[in-house]
């Protein structure tokens, strides 16, 4: 189905959270150097599966390989080492650290895992800082940031290391058209421009499909289609094609489930 | 009836959780070193956040307990005609049970409550998650240093609260009250013991600065991240560590200073 | 808030620890570097302690010269025997010196007095003090008292 060869690749993957089954079973293969969106309804666990790839979360049982390792089987030591060099994250709100000046945070990651002099460092920053066009923000305090401001630090933060693999966690939720716009660039750019493999979550059906090389449609805790958005839109089962063109009724019902509707009206006027 | 008591079970079973979970989160943080570990300078920036921005509460309560011990006491020992162990009385009275017990007190409402909600505030906008994924161990580079500045903190806190207690008293019983200087002193001096009392008091404060630190950032560490479960979390500090004080202050009592 | 004063003021905070410490040992305990210096000891027999405690003082003329160090009752006598350290510099005690316990106003803490005597041969480590005076007991002193009002009467 997919032709570049996988760099993170999800095995019968079940994962639980309480008496809630998340996954079960889930299987898939992310291709290298590609971005690919994982899309589904609200409450499938799509941020869950990232947690499971940055090894964040334990599965009950199959396997999560990242790059050739296996991150569950991986110790503390391995996996924060894994992390540090070939992960990055980028999360909902942005996840600055607050007490640290937009300079600081992008130099966080290389001041603790690096050893470089300061002045290579700065140089280093200004760089990730100048690929999200926020050089002249260094100063600024993560609080006078406005939303898009913050998450295109955050991106040059989780790119500072120059990762292999970034996750991006619903990037797109709660910002105007043109922060959005420039999140889309500079997801596609990123992708373009370092090989990057990247993973997107999110629900915006238009703006996953316009930089998605390819779709992976999660529900009930299994891959219900996996392809390029034309092959989904065109092929895909029903229930994806729902899901895609947003329609309120199909597959996936609009009602939740109940019992007959008239019964029920006049199960109530017994006076 | 039946339920009643599985209630109870589940309550017990929950802070049997609770207390496990702390005691793994001391183990993996209480030690230095680790994916990025935090460093020396993290180290004092806590301490300035956790000890020196408690000082002037502790100082100026340190001052009005003092004096209030030396109108106390004066009331009550005049009428003995023994007044001139006022000195003995405040000192004693500081030094082992209320520089640190107070201290403590003070130290997990200043402290302890900013540290749970600092905490809490860090995993509520995935600060802490967002380390994980950068390959830094959050424990040993957000609770290790606090922890530290927690224990170092409290037992200088203690010591200074002691100190300007006793100034404070020295004040109410010298210059208002007219105790000659030398009885107010001499007094305390051959009655004070440098380690059956300094250091005992010393002591205290070092287990309740670690009580008080470690549930801070326990709290903070596995709270509910929503504004709700923050607001929860910082309550709980204060009322459990203050518990937690009292209930430590009573068995090394017993322990240090004998009777039972 | 400025790195360098946030590095100063922990700095200062920390002094005002050691500061706070050394004023708890000196000015608050009265320990003085003397105190540990060098000491030897004497041992005496009382009939009876009325609450002398360890760490008591030993004075002589109203200066504390010693400590109390070891209380213990002996065996064969039934008396107390009470060992107390008294500095180095006190070496001169003549053998006859006497001790007594003393209580330090009506109510106060006991202590041992000694009064020195007039032989030339001085007290060394290790030395018995001959003469002692135990402790009063006020319930003994009252019941004598009675005692010698009814024969008087």
């Amino acid at each position: 189905m997919v032709a570049a060869p996988a760099y993170v690749s999800v095995r019968d993957l079940s994962f639980s959270r309480g008496d809630r089954l998340i996954y079960d079973g889930l299987s898939v293969d992310f291709p290298k150097g590609k971005v690919t969106a994982i899309m589904g309804p609200s409450g499938t666990g799509k941020t869950t599966l990232l947690r499971l790839i940055g090894g964040q979360l334990q599965p009950d049982s199959g396997t999560v390989i990242v790059d050739g390792q296996d991150v569950s089987k991986l110790k503390r030591q391995q996996l924060f080492e894994l992390r540090k060099q070939k992960m990055g994250m980028l999360f909902q709100t942005g996840a600055l650290f607050t007490d640290l000046s937009v300079f600081d945070n992008v130099a966080f990651p290389l001041r603790v895992h690096t050893d470089l002099p300061e002045p290579i460092v700065r140089d280093l920053v200004l760089m990730k800082l100048e690929a999200v066009g926020l050089r002249g923000a260094r100063d600024l305090n993560p609080a006078e940031l406005s939303g898009g401001m913050a998450r295109r630090v955050a991106l040059a933060r989780s790119i500072a290391m120059d990762p292999e693999l970034i996750m991006y966690d619903e990037p797109f939720t709660g910002l105007d058209p043109i922060s959005m716009g420039m999140i889309v660039k500079l997801i596609r750019g990123l992708n373009k421009a370092l090989g990057l493999t990247s993973l997107l979550v999110s629900h915006d059906v238009e703006e996953s499909c316009s930089i998605a090389d390819y779709l992976c449609l999660v529900s009930g805790g299994k891959v219900i289609g996996f392809g390029t958005p034309n092959e989904l839109l065109h092929d895909g089962s029903a229930e994806v094609r729902q899901f895609l063109r947003g329609d309120p009724d199909g597959p996936v019902p609009f009602h939740y489930p109940a019992n007959d509707y008239r019964d029920d009206i006049l199960a109530g006027s017994d006076f | 009836m039946i339920s009643k008591i599985q209630d109870l079970g589940r309550v017990g079973v929950t802070v049997i959780e609770a207390i496990g979970a702390a005691t793994m989160l001391l183990w993996n943080s209480i030690f230095w070193g680790g994916p990025g570990s935090a460093g020396f300078g993290d180290l004092i920036k806590q301490l300035y956040s956790v000890g020196v921005r408690s000082l002037s509460i502790i100082a100026v309560a340190g001052f009005f307990v003092g004096m209030v011990l030396g109108l106390q006491g004066y009331t009550i020992l005049v009428d003995f005609g023994s007044e001139a162990a006022l000195g003995t009385l405040v000192s004693l009275t500081l030094l082992r049970e209320l520089g640190p017990v107070v201290t403590a007190l003070l130290f997990a409402g200043r402290a302890g409550s900013a540290l749970t909600a600092e905490i809490g505030l860090m995993k509520a906008t995935e600060q802490l998650s967002a380390m994980e994924m950068m390959g830094v161990d959050p424990l040993k580079r957000v609770i290790t240093p606090r922890l530290w500045a927690g224990l170092i903190s409290m037992p200088i806190l203690a010591l200074i609260f002691s100190t300007v207690g006793i100034w404070g008293g020295a004040y109410v019983a010298v210059d208002m009250l007219g105790i000659d200087d030398g009885a107010y002193w001499g007094n305390m001096q051959a009655s004070v013991e440098f380690y059956n009392d300094v250091v005992k008091g010393i002591i205290k404060s070092v287990a309740f600065g670690w009580v008080v630190t470690w549930i801070a950032v326990y709290q903070g560490y596995a709270s509910v991240p929503t504004s709700e479960g923050i607001g929860k979390a910082t309550t709980q500090t204060v009322v459990i560590s203050s518990l937690a004080v009292l209930g430590l202050d009573f068995v090394l009592t017993a322990v240090m200073f004998g009777g039972v | 808030m400025h790195k360098r004063t946030v590095e100063f003021t922990v700095g200062a905070f920390m002094v005002m620890g050691i500061v706070a410490l050394v004023l708890m040992a000196f000015r608050v305990s009265g320990l003085s570097m003397s105190d540990t210096g060098d000491t030897y000891t004497l041992k005496a027999h009382f009939e009876n302690l009325g609450g002398l405690n360890e760490r008591a003082k030993v004075s002589m003329a109203g200066v504390t010269i010693g400590r109390v160090t070891k209380i213990y009752l002996d065996p064969e006598w039934y008396s107390a025997v009470v060992e107390m350290e008294i500095n180095k510099s006190m070496s001169t005690l003549s053998k006859d010196t006497s001790a007594a316990i003393l209580t330090a106003g009506l109510l106060g803490e006991k202590y041992i007095g000694l009064t020195v005597g007039a032989e030339e041969e001085h007290l060394k480590d290790g030395d018995w003090i001959e003469d002692t005076q135990s402790a009063l007991v006020l319930e003994e002193l009252i019941g004598r008292f009675l005692f010698n009002k009814a024969e008087e009467g």
